[in-house]
């Protein structure tokens, strides 16, 4: 019988060579594709264990890891509670996946970006424990609490920039959350939290300024009047531009009417200033069917529709849509049809006129310091994204703006003593709600040191431009004062 | 080459057994210090008594081998020693991180389990003085293994754990009883094939080359099929079917040389698994388990296996150290699961070191089975040594993804008292068949009316 034993020895060493080769494959071929599963809660508790870098504002942190003594040994707090929630975003076990700037920086809160490979060999050789770098945020925290306390209880966002380097100066979002509540290391009261914010109607977790899009309303009238300039359809802020109480458009039976059911000028004409200033939809709905979709859509994408932009957060693209015939680019023009944009790119457009026509890249994240404070990275360069128009092109649209708040709907956004420039919207979404209410400017007008974009969900009145400049803009000038110092 | 045949003076070896179990020892112990460095920076409190009580364990079984079977294989004991420690080991560092300490702890209801194996083992080398005592039992195993298996499901008694109907539950212990049938049945498979064995291997029509049995002669392959689908059915358990099936099967092969029941015993195999798949979806879970462990319908279901294999990734080549990793995070980390857990925190190194080392026990067994001179040993031997290897194969291949996961328990390392006792007693076992392969044949006289060529004294053969 000893044949068949030697036999099926053979066998069983077969057996046994199949578990070394799957061991193998396992732990050696397979171990870096298994840590990087996302729901691999091993790799989120290495990441807990290591020093996370802090997130900086003016000096101090929004975001930074405490010492704590349980097992997870740091504890992710956030100082300021509900101020900064949609923009670090938070970092849960109870949630797995990381929000806002805790997710898109990642890389170097970790310590695993690429761009810090030679600090991890050198901590690898000097046995040094590698922990994540410090960023440092472009945000003005007067800027940010002004537009917070500005915002109140209504729902919305306020983004302001820097027109000339593309900083981001504020980001606010209303609702906001407390993301400490969700970093807790009592799994259970996190996953409560969360149970509770994910199932919020209102989603505080969303970044209403680049995670939502919106009808821009009247404030694309700035994108209309600057394509109309461009090609030659106006030559000058007085161009004579039609204005009739209604406007016919065609292939349909729907009309365009002026928000009060009156001509925007004698003989059904005006000029391009007041139409702007009196936000005369007629105006431009003739505007945008002369243009045509297409010359519509490339101004738009020129300021940034379209692009999908990261501040290192990821920006929801903003989109004009392509073929549109002509009842809808009328639509369009102010507006309205399936225009949808963030309230990021509503301050790009601002940005970009107050910038002589160059639209800046926006970024939040300045300089990185290691965790022993070296400096690993110095204040990014200011890039241009493009030159949406001309500087002339830019020029005009500036006063006109400028007129918006001197004679017409924006006069709520004055600030004593500084030029201000700005646009009101109000952008119906659902018959049944009142409309949004949008607010976008630049401040002051000649040196610009601010672009605000504002938008207070359902906080204007039904056919009316009060909506935008009675709620929007004393925000819009809140904050842009808390940037002047005034 | 020529093969050289000599007279070997066998030797006892008990020297090297006690050196390599005094090994076993140091590995155990700097396993079980490691983790308390690791976890609380200190040596634990009660080494002195610990590792002078665990040499004091080997040494007796040590001293009574020398007594009672002095030419025993001098390996098992020490492989054994060593995995049973580390099991140990990783239950003691799981009740840490569980924050179950001292006698709360399932590692000191282990220790307990284990001194019982050992008295277990004691009692069976002094008590089975010779493996060929365990023939006259044949018909009696048979009983003994079927009742064993068929146990956990009468109402009252059998309990359902994890899907699988293969636990029985007396006062407070519940206990795992198809470890034991797996003992019982290889007694008795070894003692039937033994006596029918010619038949078996004889009788037949030959049929594309294949020798296929006569029809009368499928009766034993299709009782123990019965069993195994019946297991299969009722105890919902793949593993310890798979594992009996696999066990008669190859001795059915070993004690007939015809590859013809390997291929019979296959066919069968194969459609009862078919069927199962076919009707019943607790094995069609499974499956999709075993090839998508990682989906997110995978997960939701159950994701065990898939955390297993993401602590043994976790582990990579050298493992996090022992109390340093996070084998906690998977659902049956100390039985089912034990092996993930070594592997995160042993590394590949260790985890292949624990597959060799079941190996040479594997292999120590094979070799016995083949030095030893009588049927029924020799079949009794490869058996249980089939069956470790077999089983290591079912539960190891489960949790690295080789075969769909069963619920069978790692021999030596898995908390649970009946595999531990169940697997001494094998080692014990094989240790006895060892000691009469390797003993010097006695000095026969032999009487004048039965000389000649066939009544030469057997020479033990050499390989060069």
């Amino acid at each position: 019988m000893n044949a068949p034993v030697r036999r099926l020895s053979v066998v069983i060493a077969l057996l046994f060579v199949t578990l070394l080769v799957a061991s193998t494959s396992i732990q050696f071929f397979q171990s870096q594709s298994l840590a990087a599963m996302a729901a691999n809660k091993r790799t989120l508790l290495d990441n807990y264990s290591r020093e996370r870098g802090g997130i900086m504002v003016a000096g101090k942190p929004i975001a930074e890891s405490v010492a704590v003594k349980d097992q997870y040994k740091w504890l992710r707090t956030y100082p300021s509670a509900e101020l900064y929630s949609q923009v670090t975003g938070f970092y849960s076990f109870a949630v797995g996946n990381p929000y806002g700037l805790e997710h898109a920086a990642d890389g170097l809160l970790t310590g695993q970006a690429d761009t810090l490979f030679v600090r991890r060999v050198t901590d690898l050789i000097t046995g040094r424990q590698t922990s994540g770098a410090t960023i440092e945020l472009t945000i003005n925290p007067k800027a940010q609490q002004a537009a917070d306390q500005a915002l109140g209880k209504s729902r919305g966002a306020v983004v302001a920039l820097d027109p000339k380097t593309g900083a981001i100066l504020a980001m606010v979002s209303h609702p906001q959350y407390d993301p400490n509540a969700l970093a807790s290391h009592d799994f259970g009261k996190a996953a409560k939290a969360w149970e509770k914010l994910s199932t919020n109607p209102d989603k505080p977790f969303l970044n209403r300024t680049i995670d939502d899009l919106y009808p821009p309303g009247s404030t694309f009238k700035v994108v209309t009047a600057a394509a109309a300039l461009e090609n030659g359809i106006v030559t000058d802020a007085n161009s004579q531009v039609p204005g009739p109480a209604v406007l016919d458009l065609p292939l349909t039976d729907a009309t365009l009417p002026t928000e009060n059911r009156q001509p925007c000028g004698p003989g059904d004409k005006t000029t391009l200033v007041h139409a702007l200033e009196i936000s005369c939809n007629t105006a431009f709905g003739s505007l945008g069917m002369q243009l045509g979709g297409e010359k519509l859509r490339a101004q738009a994408a020129k300021f940034g529709f379209g692009d999908t932009l990261s501040i290192p957060m990821r920006v929801v693209p903003s989109s004009v849509p392509a073929d549109l015939n002509a009842p809808q680019a009328a639509q369009s023009a102010i507006g309205q049809y399936d225009v949808r944009t963030t309230p990021l790119q509503m301050a790009m457009v601002a940005a970009g006129i107050a910038n002589q026509g160059r639209v800046m890249t926006p970024y939040l994240v300045g300089r990185v310091r290691s965790a022993d404070l070296d400096i690993i990275s110095g204040a990014p360069q200011p890039q241009e994204l493009s030159q949406a128009v001309s500087t002339r092109t830019a020029d005009i649209v500036k006063n006109m703006m400028v007129s918006v708040v001197d004679h017409g709907s924006g006069a709520r956004a004055q600030i004593p003593g500084v030029r201000v420039a700005g646009k009101t919207g109000t952008a119906q979404h659902d018959p049944k709600q009142p409309p949004h209410a949008w607010f976008i400017s630049f401040a002051p007008a000649d040196d610009p040191k601010v672009a605000v974009a504002v938008i207070v969900e359902d906080g204007g009145v039904t056919r009316s431009e009060v909506g935008g400049g009675r709620v929007a803009a004393p925000i819009a000038r809140a904050v842009m004062e808390a940037v002047l110092g005034r | 080459m020529t093969t050289t045949v000599e007279s070997v003076a066998p030797r006892p070896r008990r020297g090297l057994e006690l050196l390599l179990l005094l090994l076993a020892i140091a590995i155990v112990l700097l396993a079980w210090v490691s983790v308390d460095l690791n976890r609380s920076g200190t040596v634990p409190a009660n080494i002195v008594p610990v590792a002078g009580g665990l040499v004091l364990l080997a040494v007796v079984v040590h001293v009574v081998l020398r007594w009672r079977a002095a030419y025993a294989d001098p390996v098992l004991l020490p492989i054994t020693t060593c995995l049973n420690g580390l099991g140990l080991v990783m239950i003691h560092r799981l009740d840490l991180a569980a924050g179950r300490l001292g006698a709360d702890g399932n590692a000191y209801r282990q220790i307990i389990w284990t001194a019982v194996a050992v008295a277990l083992a004691i009692a069976v080398v002094v008590v089975l003085r010779d493996h060929r005592l365990l023939r006259r039992f044949t018909y009696w195993s048979l009983l003994i293994g079927f009742v064993l298996l068929v146990l956990p499901l009468l109402p009252g008694l059998g309990r359902t754990v994890n899907g699988s109907r293969i636990w029985i539950g007396i006062g407070g212990m519940s206990f795992q009883p198809g470890e034991f049938a797996k003992i019982a049945l290889a007694v008795f498979f070894a003692g039937y094939l033994v006596e029918a064995r010619d038949v078996l291997s004889l009788a037949g029509k030959k049929v594309l080359g294949f020798t296929f049995p006569r029809g009368r002669d499928l009766g034993p392959i299709l009782v123990a099929w019965v069993l195994a689908v019946l297991v299969l059915v009722f105890e919902n358990d793949l593993g310890t079917a798979l594992l009996f099936f696999g066990l008669f099967v190859a001795m059915l092969y070993v004690a007939t040389e015809r590859v013809s029941w390997i291929a019979i015993g296959l066919a069968l195999f194969a459609a009862a698994v078919a069927f199962a798949l076919s009707t019943f979806s607790h094995f069609q879970t499974r499956v999709t388990l075993w090839l998508d462990p990682f989906s997110a319908s995978s997960l939701e279901r159950s994701d065990q296996l898939a955390k297993g294999l993401w602590g043994m990734g976790a582990g990579g080549l050298t493992g996090t150290g022992l109390g340093a990793g996070r084998p906690y995070l998977t659902p049956f980390a100390d039985s089912d699961f034990i092996f993930p857990s070594l592997g995160e925190e042993l590394g590949l190194f260790g985890a292949v070191a624990i597959i060799v080392l079941y190996l040479l026990f594997v292999e120590r067994g094979i070799r016995t089975a083949l030095g030893v001179r009588d049927g029924f040993g020799k079949l009794l031997a490869i058996g249980l040594s089939f069956s470790v290897a077999f089983q290591v194969f079912i539960v190891i291949g489960g949790v690295t993804r080789v075969i769909p996961l069963t619920g069978l328990t790692t021999p030596f390392l898995s908390l649970g008292g009946s595999s531990l006792l169940a697997n001494w007693v094998i080692m014990t076992i094989l240790l006895r068949i060892s000691d009469q392969a390797r003993r010097p044949m006695p000095d026969v006289v032999l009487p004048p009316s039965r000389g000649g060529a066939a009544a030469e004294a057997t020479q033990v053969v050499k390989l060069p």
